[in-house]
């Protein structure tokens, strides 16, 4: 295994590679098949910069999320799109680290709300395919100097460069959190009930239906008052659509992670389509085990091993991502036509040997 | 500032390939005779100035693909344009190009409101997008000063932001999906009404990518509901350096305002003089923009209250009323035109950590003073975006010359501090020989060959963002 201490290093490691190299953070999120020797990001650890008037944070990529995520506490700050972990579902041990989760733009319930991951990075560092240690964007927050290969590097899962240094934008830390509930809601309801909760102006910050508890979660974050107040409202929006309760209910952390497919043994997909769509994957997906998230754009499915979910889902706008379990066909959605020639060119271009999480994305 | 010779096999075919555009397109769409393309000899960078060989106005993404196919077969360079607004002289011709222009491009193709998005053609204003979802309260929210103007495939090109993207991001937190051609006329989707599409997150890389990677017609756009209400305050103090320390203070506590503008003292003066905001007479100007009900705007100005307390300011003054609330932006949203009746200025927009806006403003007043020109500042302070407006007389010899000598060196500074060349207005040919301050030779490539892979002949825009230095090997080779 390689482990590079520094940029300099992981520079070195990367030109001289004989062959496929297969990137490695925390390892909590085992998606995709890559094979080769593992190089492991872990040794590029260590928060570099934090300004908390500037809400900035810089970091290398190897540094734990939970070291990030407590720094930000003392300040009474946070990284705004809500990393969700997968040590639940992947039955995963280990420290998620923050590079693992630019590489696969991972972000939680609140992303309807303030973004992907991708939507809050600010600035890279990353070592391409050639060993070039190449930076783009910065430490601040609006910034459109040259071509934004911030945004292209998360998500890449690896397949472009390796990251050696990640800059965010944080936000305020949040004084009080309010769930407004739903029941006995189905889900072409519910996905209709939170799109009017979406499409009020009281902020909603998460949006999830459980079909098997029959509730239907809108969140709501901000000072107390506001919270409360923006309560009251909400749940008179929602009324007309089922028995409305308010919860102080903090904890979104079985939505973020889908604690729910915890242990499960079937297929486990993550597909996103448009919100409204949402209930007709799940009509499509006979006897899946299905979580709702975005206000119906997410849904996860919990099928039986060897399902074609992509198949079942014909003619529907949408992009499902295999997390757990055999598939059917790749894991990632293949890009088609002109997309997968770009794509395969700008894979060229930054890794020519094509060395990097070979495969992971085919 | 320097542009590459035209291509003289281009300018001598100048018949054919009009008389090839005209094949592909209605005969009012093609504009050829010089007295014409004069219309198209720059946009809002007007210090400089070619008319292009041609302008064609597509008025749909098979138009736009025909117009392409030919360019491209004939090795014809393009240069896409909005709306022309660009202060970066993004969509600056040459005079061997044709200037593609999405005006006619202007539809609305779906409304979503359930979803929350909108489809526009790519020539729609900025503006009207909002126009077209306001009767059931919704908006698009980057808003950027020109809005009324822009169009978004400006908007997508530059990745514009605007005084509310504290709260609501820039264009690339609000796209969802593009239907963009690729220079040899190739028609592709990226995105759309879902999100975070599959592969690589070319959405992202096309957004800011100033026109030279493909042209982009059709643009899915999140929408959202309009705030209850919103509320500005006005703070006065006697320093800058007092202004920004308040600015920092406001983040920290929590609060987060959709819009924190600054002012300094010479556009106070300015504006007070044409506008008659009446803004108290002082150093610095803040005006913060909070939203959301009643109660919770007179909560987080309570809170911004308190925090300015702190820095003793010279005025606090809360709007009571719409009227006072336009007389609060009034100032700030002519600060730009009333800086433009007493001189010409060059507008910068280099972005700077929030820490170091009082040493930023220091330097930028010591730069005026050896430079003899004055300056302005005039920005988005919650997010570090600086707009110094450097003023300076275009009949005076070496004035031009002068004031872009002296806005090179506040650039160097916002990088030197951190920052960046440019936040929101593009690179275009304004700062692109200072690239070689922010990227070294690698971090340049990297581009580069992102551009190759889209654009391989090197004809789409060929001569923005990157000093020409740099490109030289790529254009040549293509040619």
């Amino acid at each position: 295994m390689m482990k590079p201490e520094t940029e300099v290093e992981l520079s070195e490691m990367v030109r001289g590679a004989a062959g496929p190299l297969r990137i490695v953070g925390g390892g909590t999120r085992p998606v995709g098949r890559a094979s080769g020797e593992v190089l492991s990001t872990v040794g590029l650890s260590g928060i570099s910069l934090y300004e908390p008037g500037a809400l900035t944070i810089v970091a290398g990529a190897g540094t734990p999320l939970r070291e990030i995520e407590a720094a930000l506490k003392v300040e009474n700050q946070r990284l705004p799109f809500e990393p969700m972990l997968h040590g639940a579902i992947l039955g995963t041990e280990g420290e998620s680290t923050i590079g693992g989760v630019v590489a696969a733009n991972i972000s939680g319930p609140r992303r309807i709300q303030a973004g992907a991951c991708r939507d809050s990075l600010i600035g890279v560092r990353f070592v391409d395919g050639r060993g070039d240690i190449i930076k783009n964007g910065g430490r601040v927050m609006k910034n459109v100097t040259g071509y934004d290969l911030v945004k292209l590097m998360a998500g890449s899962w690896g397949t472009l460069g390796v990251l050696s240094e990640v800059a965010f934008k944080v936000l305020p830390g949040i004084e009080a959190t309010l769930t407004v509930e739903v029941s006995g809601l189905d889900d072409v309801a519910a996905v209709a009930a939170m799109s009017a909760a979406l499409g009020s102006p009281f902020e909603v910050s998460g949006a999830a239906h459980d079909p098997d508890s029959g509730k239907t979660m809108l969140r709501l974050e901000g000072f107390t008052d506001s919270v409360t107040y923006r309560g009251e409202r909400l749940s008179a929006v929602l009324r007309p659509f089922g028995d409305v309760a308010v919860s102080d209910a903090t904890d979104w952390i079985e939505v973020r992670d889908g604690v729910k497919f915890a242990g499960g043994t079937g297929d486990l997909w993550r597909i996103s389509v448009k919100p409204s769509d949402g209930p007709k994957v799940g009509g499509a997906l006979d006897g899946a085990k299905l979580l709702y998230d975005w206000g119906g754009g997410l849904v996860w499915a919990e099928v039986a091993i060897g399902t074609d979910v992509r198949g079942a889902l014909n003619g529907m706008v949408r992009h499902a991502t295999l997390v757990r379990g055999v598939g059917a066909g790749p894991v990632f959605e293949s890009e088609v036509g002109v997309l997968a020639r770009v794509s395969d060119g700008l894979r060229a271009q930054f890794d020519p040997r094509g060395i990097l999480n070979a495969g992971m994305m085919g | 500032m320097e542009m590459p010779m035209p291509d003289a096999r281009v300018l001598s075919r100048k018949a054919d390939i009009v008389a090839r555009l005209q094949g592909v397109l209605p005969m009012d769409a093609v504009i050829h005779e010089p007295h014409e393309t004069r219309v198209y000899e720059c946009d809002a960078l007007t210090a400089y100035k070619c008319p292009p060989l041609a302008a064609v106005l597509p008025s749909s993404t098979q138009e736009v693909s025909a117009v392409l196919k030919v360019c491209h077969a004939m090795g014809v360079p393009v240069v896409p344009r909005g709306s022309g607004t660009s202060l970066a002289g993004g969509a600056l011709p040459t005079a061997d190009c044709v200037i593609l222009g999405v005006a006619r491009l202007n539809g609305v193709i779906e409304t979503n409101y359930a979803d929350r998005y909108i489809r526009v053609q790519s020539g729609r204003t900025n503006l009207s997008v909002t126009g077209a979802v306001e009767e059931m309260d919704f908006f698009y929210a980057p808003d950027p000063s020109s809005q009324l103007a822009c169009a978004i495939a400006g908007n997508v090109a530059m990745n514009s932001g605007g005084a509310h993207c504290l709260k609501y991001g820039v264009t690339t937190n609000n796209l969802l999906g593009v239907t963009m051609v690729l220079m040899d006329g190739t028609v592709t989707e990226i995105g759309g009404g879902h999100l975070d599409a599959g592969g690589l997150d070319l959405l992202g890389l096309i957004c800011g990518s100033e026109g030279q990677l493909g042209v982009v017609t059709e643009a899915t756009l999140r929408i959202l509901h309009k705030p209850e209400g919103a509320r500005p305050a006005l703070v006065g103090f006697d320093s800058n350096e007092v202004a920004g320390a308040c600015v920092s203070d406001i983040i920290k506590a929590g609060v987060l305002p959709v819009a924190i503008e600054f002012m300094d003292q010479k556009v106070l003066e300015v504006v007070e003089k044409h506008a008659k905001a009446g803004y108290p007479e002082c150093e610095a100007v803040l005006i913060i923009e909070v939203e959301g009900s009643e109660a919770e705007i007179d909560m987080q100005l309570g809170l911004i209250r308190e925090i300015a307390a702190k820095h003793n300011p010279v005025e606090f003054r809360e709007s009571a009323s719409e009227e006072e609330s336009a007389a609060i932006w009034l100032g700030r949203k002519s600060a730009f035109g009333a800086m433009g009746q007493i001189n010409d200025y060059m507008c910068l927009d280099g972005t700077i950590p929030v820490s170091e806006l009082p040493y930023v403003l220091k330097r930028i007043r010591q730069f005026s003073e050896e430079y003899g020109l004055d300056v302005g500042n005039v920005f988005h302070a919650g997010d570090g975006n600086m707009h110094p407006l450097i003023l300076f007389d275009a009949n005076k010899d070496g004035d031009l010359e002068k004031c872009e000598a002296m806005g090179a060196e506040i650039l160097k500074l916002c990088v030197e501090v951190g920052g960046c060349l440019t936040g929101e207005h593009g690179v275009g040919v304004e700062k692109r020989d200072l690239m070689h301050a922010q990227f070294d030779a690698v971090d340049m490539e990297a581009q580069l060959r992102v551009k190759d892979v889209f654009d391989p002949a090197w004809l789409l825009n060929p001569s923005k963002v990157f000093p020409l230095g740099v490109t030289q090997a790529r254009r040549i080779a293509a040619e």
